[in-house]
């Protein structure tokens, strides 16, 4: 067992295209890294560069106790899973599972102990003989991670493995690779793109973008408090509500509505971000309260998705989840910013003032 | 009611239609086929005709009489099987060369990042523009001064030369179109570059290795002028020579049902050997044309 550390990890292929410019993080023994972004962001590239796939222009790569950064892929004991699961179409899956044990001279007698084991485990039992074309996408998936964990490696890598299935299955397969990537107590790093999965998986998550690391915290502290205006916007569906507002009295002025702000020195403008979860109705007692008129209702079943003009700032719309059951008879519409749910960015730099 | 009506209405002259492009297609197919195939069935049937019907005057399409004269003189008056093994001596090596030397290359080109890989590849397609009747006096020359004059490499290097042009460009668009994650996956299970190309890489190649190896190979079969110029001892000559000197030896007898038989003999292991491989090249050829 041993921990993954990446320190100021830099890729250039030229001056203009840098995919990864400057990452350092750490990933301890069971924990599970989600690397989060859009695509090219640079968190595949991150990936390939744990795997030995790339070379890294500038940095290092550390698992446990050895500098790994100029060893072979092969060499490194890292599992990887593959967003297409890389399966050989030339070999049955029991082949598949066994190809890096017996690159590793394994006596053929502990090969087939530990295939058998993970076959078992995974529910594979019945398709050791069959050839990849023969298997379901479900299947398919099931054989690739078996193929990653039948080596017991040091660090598991998943890029984006759930990407190719229906719905319904990635919902079952997420919640099966939580359980049983929680029993490894070995690193893992999973790249994707949908933040449900970073959230619900991970014990940390490392936003990227342009290919820096924009935030490095657990999924519940990205979600409460955003580092920067890219991860506020990112992260959180539907999209946070994010405000360009100018100062004045100590208050940033949304519309003809002034909302505090919390802040020792208050700029001349300021980014305010608000989820449309945290956005109410207004009760009598509220403070911190708009008005507008309502142009959109987007029904999401459990809730309605409203889509409000603020009165004063006809450019300006606010989007408010509130529940279905809510009726309305005007298109005016009194609403509260929960005051404990406000994000204020930085205008220019878009860095998280409070 | 008047909706079943409607549909029979609709039904009716559709499927007479149906009936009309089927058969007109179907009598297309025929006409394009006997189109292609008469002048090898006249070959066929001349190699089995006696002579007297052969020169026959009004024609003897339909034979009564057949006979294996021509094959058997093929091999007693001449060293026939001697031809056979030159054919295919020199077709099969230069085959083999041709991948050997090509389908690397084409993986290189198709995996590396090569600096001035559009150059090479203008370089390749280029190569195949010259129509090579304008190169043989130049290899004439070249054969002479090396000394490779009745010798199998001079038709072997010529003909290896000429289809890694072709090899390259269809190996290299098959190679792009096999997914890189299979490599990556390789490489992060342990396999080193070598194992990576024989144990992965080879194993889905072979349709492309085939449909390309057998172009090479039906080119190398069928080649004249090289094997004409540069092999003069008869012990060395190929098929396509042999069988166009039959009908030099002698002005007074044109020995049409010899040439025949020699046309079907030389012939027939392709035919075979293609439709061994139908399916192998079907799919090689349409390879990076969908997606599979």
């Amino acid at each position: 067992m041993a921990n993954l550390e990446l320190r100021n990890l830099n890729k250039t292929y030229s001056s203009k295209v840098v995919p990864v410019k400057d990452i350092s993080l750490k990933v301890d023994e069971g924990e599970f890294l989600t690397l989060l972004g859009p695509s090219g962001c640079g968190k595949s590239t991150t990936l390939r560069l744990i795997a030995g796939l790339e070379q890294p222009t500038r940095g290092q790569i550390w698992i446990g106790e050895r500098n790994v950064t100029d060893l072979r892929s092969g060499d490194r004991n890292i599992a990887m899973v593959f967003q297409s699961y890389a399966l050989y179409p030339h070999m049955t899956v029991a082949e598949n599972i066994a190809s890096s044990l017996k690159l590793r001279h394994l006596s053929k007698l502990e090969i087939r102990q530990r295939v058998t084991d993970v076959a078992t485990k995974l529910g594979l039992e019945e398709l050791t003989q069959r050839k990849p074309s023969q298997l379901s996408g479900g299947q398919r998936q099931r054989v690739a991670l078996a193929r990653a964990l039948v080596r017991q490696p040091d660090v598991f890598l998943l890029d984006e493995p759930l990407s190719n299935l229906d719905a319904l299955l990635r919902e079952r397969v997420r919640a099966e690779l939580k359980q049983l990537f929680k029993a490894q107590n070995t690193p893992v790093v999973y790249v994707t793109h949908d933040q449900t999965e970073a959230m619900t998986l991970s014990s940390k998550v490392a936003v990227l973008y342009n290919g820096n690391l924009q935030q490095l915290d657990p999924p519940q502290r990205i979600y409460t408090h955003p580092a920067n205006r890219f991860v506020a916007s990112f992260v959180g569906s539907p999209q946070m509500n994010l405000f360009v507002l100018s100062c004045r009295d100590n208050a940033a002025w949304l519309g003809n509505f002034p909302i505090p702000v919390p802040l020792p020195t208050v700029p001349p403008q300021i980014v305010l971000g608000i989820r449309p979860e945290n956005v109410c109705l207004a009760r009598a007692e509220d403070t911190h309260t708009i008005q507008g008129q309502i142009y959109l209702v987007e029904s999401l079943g459990m809730q309605n998705l409203l889509s409000v003009r603020v009165q004063g700032a006809p450019e300006l719309t606010i989007r408010a989840l509130l529940p279905a059951a809510w009726q309305w008879s005007d298109d005016i519409v009194k609403l509260t910013l929960s005051p404990q749910s406000l994000h204020w960015f930085d205008a220019a730099t878009g860095d998280r003032l409070f | 009611m008047s909706l079943i009506q409607n549909l029979k209405l609709v039904h009716l002259p559709k499927s007479k239609t149906s009936n009309y492009s089927h058969l007109l297609l179907s009598v297309f197919v025929l006409l394009v086929a006997i189109f292609c195939l008469a002048p090898v069935l006249w070959q066929l049937l001349t190699s089995l005709k006696v002579n007297a019907d052969i020169s026959a005057v009004p024609n003897v399409y339909i034979p009564k009489r057949y006979t294996l004269a021509h094959y058997t003189e093929l091999f007693t008056r001449r060293p026939f099987l001697n031809y056979i093994f030159n054919s295919a001596l020199v077709s099969i090596t230069s085959t083999v060369l041709c991948l050997a030397l090509g389908a690397p290359a084409a993986y290189a080109l198709a995996r590396l990042r090569i600096w001035g890989e559009q150059v090479i590849l203008a370089g390749v397609l280029i190569v195949t523009l010259f129509p090579y009747i304008l190169l043989f006096l130049g290899l004439l020359q070249v054969v002479q001064a090396l000394h490779l004059g009745n010798n199998y490499l001079a038709l072997i290097i010529p003909y290896t030369a000429i289809n890694l042009p072709l090899t390259i460009l269809v190996m290299r668009s098959f190679f792009q179109q096999l997914p890189r994650d299979l490599e990556d996956a390789a490489k992060v299970d342990g396999y080193n570059i070598q194992q990576i190309l024989l144990q992965i890489v080879l194993p889905m190649t072979v349709p492309a290795l085939v449909t390309t190896g057998i172009l090479a190979f039906i080119f190398a079969w069928n080649e004249f002028i090289f094997a004409l110029t540069f092999i003069t001892r008869e012990s060395l000559k190929t098929i396509p020579v042999a069988t166009a000197q039959l009908g030099s030896s002698s002005v007074f007898e044109i020995p049409y049902g010899a040439i025949a038989a020699a046309t079907v003999l030389g012939t027939s292991p392709l035919v075979l050997l293609v439709l061994l491989f139908q399916r192998r090249i079907v799919q090689g050829l349409t390879a990076g044309a969908v997606k599979g």
